[in-house]
């Protein structure tokens, strides 16, 4: 744990990619292997199920530090990390625990489970008896996910570097279900072993956002573009008569999809296909948040396969007769899918084919992404007809040219203090439009984002000095303020007070131009629901 | 009901009974000044009264204005009401302002911390019946360690960078901060080059307590000679082409916001030094019990949290708005008005 404690610790002291890659490198060629594997697991979001809820937790932490819960609650929304406010509310100590990394997760998997009497007196014997770094690492990994400033590629070219495997290979490796706790560092790692193979899927290849016009891209003869749905991307595995699917962040969600073991029988073994998993109700491409009633679900029931069954939108082929056919032009690779598509399509099959589409010249292509909304996509992918498919996001060959988000002017009506850097400030915004008689603002949306820092301190300011009423830590303040709020979709919603829900809404501009009469209305905003 | 003996208004905090402001934010007749940072000695008063070690300081600021100094304890009486300054331990030469009238007793901290921090004359506890308290930061997820440990730290640090080949560029307010940072530093190890805003307040404080030798990066200054070493420059240098000249460099910032991890990462700085001028949680419970007040009043800071906290442990506690800024590891006005 010390070792392990100390390299995030000096993961925290640089802001410096090629000093965390080598902080990294320095751990994996020094640790044991079993540390080493729970480190992969863990900087890979694969960690041991939580032992103790979070509320236990809160209320154990304030106990332990000797302050009232709220005060505990007040600190945590400032910190913006539970293991952070709990390291940091409890009384310090200097010192230090000799068990290994390994020997504290086997404890932590142990004590899920244990009675609520022991695991909080696992957890008093602990936070008492480790320093600040040891002490946030051991809740941290209690309380879940570890997103400490290094991503999973990071921490694979960390890997590379330490085992002179190539980085690819390790990516690869390190895709799909193993378990840290029973595997060891030579098969995860080391070995060479086919059968892990079977249920692997390829890393992702993703597009990067179009940074100028895309007549930059050069001939558009050598462009075809398909369009970006909103939905999952996923990659299709069948092999050996088993199918696998899984999503791009790695996680193998077969069972969530129990239409498409239709495939099994229809797609021939040896298959890979990248698409993105669509919800089709009444046999039309539906919301996002239609599918979001799937993936919350751990029960799949039969009603809800009728209400909101998925489709599969294909739009490239990796593995086709078990040969990977990455390295091959994408226009070969699409001519193998559609005549696989062609072979299967019925309507009984959960297979669609997400179209490609070529262009005389990129005025047409301009056209074709103003259909976006039309066709419920979220904007064009343009792909190079002669690119392979590569891994991770890489510049040159894909590129994303997204529709222009909806945009609508509201007034700042409540704030509340930010988290972490931005814990004195307050940054998030609550935006309320018109009503019909423009005499009441409702509140449609909040946002934390997309103004400068500078703009922030203003902001802040003005509020400090604007306050209406205090709600704990929000704020309403005198409308006064117009924002222009951006957000990539919107749909009608019961939920929500306005009646309608917006997905991603963010800030756009702060509109000093205008005064809070001309924001818009709530229907001017339902007026923008597509019909 | 009477008259409060210091009312908050739209200028500052306003004694009625003298009329005279303290730290007011809007230019007044008569102000009495805790300490030298531009959110509470603000430009336009025509009478400054303020502790001697901080006259040279203001002037330095403010320029030519009409300003008295005042001794530790020394009492001064305006319209019968009497005033004193006492040590608060912020800063060079920052005070807690004492009011006594009739009987009753009020203070106002201004800035404090309880630390001695080997510059600033420690802080002292003064009885009062109301305490007008900063609390920057009033929450419990604050806990100093000590100073010596933070600047073995500090040291550590710029000798591993020089033995990787790297200048250290420290980032610390121009007063206060940054004199306090270089009093600490191991010369030893190299020389201190310092940001020109930081060296002119450097210069004034240096008459009023020994500070080890500085040298001013200017345009003449050799990109060879930097290299090692460590620079001391306000944090609103940090991403402008001033720093390019210390490539490579590594950067470090040192205040109490550093206690929080996403502070030093969010804003691209590589390492954080937990040092404040302000007092932590305890600090300010400590402070405020041995002042022996029933009344609290919190002015900036996390207020909300701290007074009902207080409240809760039995004072009349309230908050007072107020346009003192908090400490804060962005850039911030103060800089600007003074480089």
């Amino acid at each position: 744990m010390k070792q392990f404690a100390e390299l995030i610790r000096t993961l925290d002291s640089t802001n410096k990619t090629t000093l965390k890659v080598n902080a990294l490198a320095h751990y994996f060629k020094t640790a044991s292997d079993k540390d080493k594997v729970w480190t992969i697991a863990i900087l890979s979001h694969r960690r041991p199920p939580r032992p103790v809820n979070t509320t236990l937790m809160r209320q154990w932490a304030s106990a332990f530090a000797k302050i009232p819960l709220w005060l505990f609650e007040e600190s945590y929304h400032i910190v913006g990390d539970l293991a952070e406010t709990i390291a940091l509310v409890i009384p310090p100590s200097e010192e230090s625990s000799e068990k290994s990394l390994n020997q504290f997760l086997q404890e932590i998997i142990e004590l899920k489970a244990r009675s609520e009497e022991e695991k909080k007196e696992y957890l008093y014997e602990n936070w008492f008896s480790l320093n600040y770094y040891e002490r946030f690492v051991f809740t941290k990994l209690i309380t879940g996910s570890f997103r400490i400033g290094v991503s999973q590629k990071l921490m694979t070219r960390a890997l590379s570097k330490a085992t002179e495997i190539d980085e690819d290979i390790l990516a690869y490796k390190l895709m799909g279900n193993w378990d840290p706790a029973t595997i060891t560092f030579t098969d995860l790692i080391l070995k060479e072993n086919p059968e892990d193979y079977l249920s692997k899927p390829y890393p992702f290849y993703l597009a990067y956002a179009i940074e100028d016009e895309p007549q930059a891209l050069g001939d558009v003869k050598e462009w075809a573009a398909e369009h970006k749905w909103d939905g999952i991307r996923s990659q299709v595995i069948i092999r050996n008569g088993e199918l696998f699917v899984w999503s791009r962040g790695e996680e193998l969600v077969t069972e969530k999809y129990p239409e498409f073991e239709k495939f099994i029988g229809q797609i021939p073994d040896g298959t890979v296909i990248d698409g993105e998993i669509l919800p089709f109700p009444n046999n039309d491409i539906g919301t996002f948040k239609d599918l979001q009633t799937r993936i919350g679900r751990k029960n799949i029931t039969k009603k809800l396969l009728e209400k909101t069954p998925v489709i599969l939108k294909a739009y490239d082929l990796l593995e086709w007769d078990g040969e990977d056919i990455r390295k091959k032009a994408y226009q070969k690779r699409r001519e193998i899918l559609e005549k696989l598509f062609n072979d299967v399509a019925s309507d009984e099959i959960p297979l669609h084919l997400s179209s490609t589409i070529s262009f005389q010249n990129w005025d047409e292509v301009a056209k074709e992404r103003e259909r976006s909304r039309e066709v419920k996509s979220e904007g064009l992918i343009l792909k190079r007809w002669d690119s392979p498919y590569l891994v991770g996001r890489k510049k040159g060959d894909w590129w994303k040219w997204k529709v222009d988000p909806l945009t609508i002017d509201a007034v700042l009506t409540y704030a509340m203090r930010g988290h972490g850097r931005r814990s004195n400030l307050f940054t998030d915004y609550t935006f309320g439009l018109w009503d019909k008689e423009k005499e009441e603002l409702v509140t449609f949306a909040k946002a934390y984002s997309g103004l400068t820092d500078a703009e922030f301190r203003k902001v802040d300011a003005w509020i400090k000095k604007n306050t209406l009423e205090r709600f704990g830590p929000v704020r309403s303040v005198t409308p006064h303020h117009v924002f222009e709020i951006a957000f990539e979709g919107i749909a009608e919603s019961s939920r929500h007070k306005s009646g309608v829900a917006t997905r991603f809404p963010r800030i756009l501009r702060w509109r000093q131009d205008k005064k809070i009469e001309e924001a818009n209305t709530l229907e001017d905003l339902k007026n923008l629901i597509p019909k | 009901m009477k008259t409060p003996l210091l009312a908050f208004n739209q200028k500052g905090i306003y004694c009625e009974a003298a009329d005279v402001y303290l730290d007011p934010w809007k230019p007044v007749k008569k102000a009495i000044i805790s300490h030298g940072h531009a959110d509470h000695s603000r430009w336009g008063h025509q009478q400054y009264i303020t502790h001697h070690t901080n006259v040279p300081i203001i002037k330095h600021r403010l320029g030519d204005i009409s300003v008295t100094g005042k001794g530790w304890n020394e009492i001064f009486t305006i319209n019968g009401v009497k005033f004193s300054l006492h040590p608060a331990g912020h800063i060079i030469g920052s005070a807690q302002i004492r009011v006594e009238h009739k009987g009753e007793v009020w203070v106002f901290t201004g800035d404090y911390k309880t630390e001695d921090d080997g510059i600033a004359v420690p802080y002292e506890v003064v009885k009062c019946h109301t305490f007008i308290t900063e609390c920057t930061f009033g929450l419990p997820a604050f806990k100093w360690i000590p100073q010596q440990q933070v600047f073995n730290d500090i040291n550590t640090w710029w000798q591993q960078n020089q033995d990787d080949g790297r200048t250290s560029v420290l980032f610390g307010y121009s007063l206060g901060k940054a004199q306090r940072l270089l009093k600490h530093l191991d010369t030893s190890i190299g020389k201190i080059y310092t940001h020109g805003a930081v060296e002119n307040m450097t210069e004034v404080v240096r008459e009023l307590v020994d500070l080890p030798p500085t040298e001013k990066i200017t345009r003449d200054t050799k990109k060879e000679d930097i290299k090692g070493n460590i620079v001391i420059a306000p944090p609103s240098t940090h991403g402008t082409p001033w720093i390019k000249k210390m490539v490579p460099y590594v950067t470090a910032s040192a205040s109490g916001w550093m206690t929080f991890r996403g502070a030093r990462r969010r804003r691209a700085i590589d390492k954080g030094f937990v040092l404040s001028d302000h007092c932590d949680w305890q600090g300010l419970l400590t402070s405020i019990k041995a002042t022996g007040a029933e009344k609290i009043i919190c002015t900036h800071g996390y207020t909300d949290i701290f007074s009902r906290f207080l409240a809760e442990q039995g004072y009349d506690a309230r908050t007072e708005q107020t346009q003192y800024e908090e400490e804060n590891a962005e850039e911030s006005s103060k800089e600007k008005q003074e480089s």
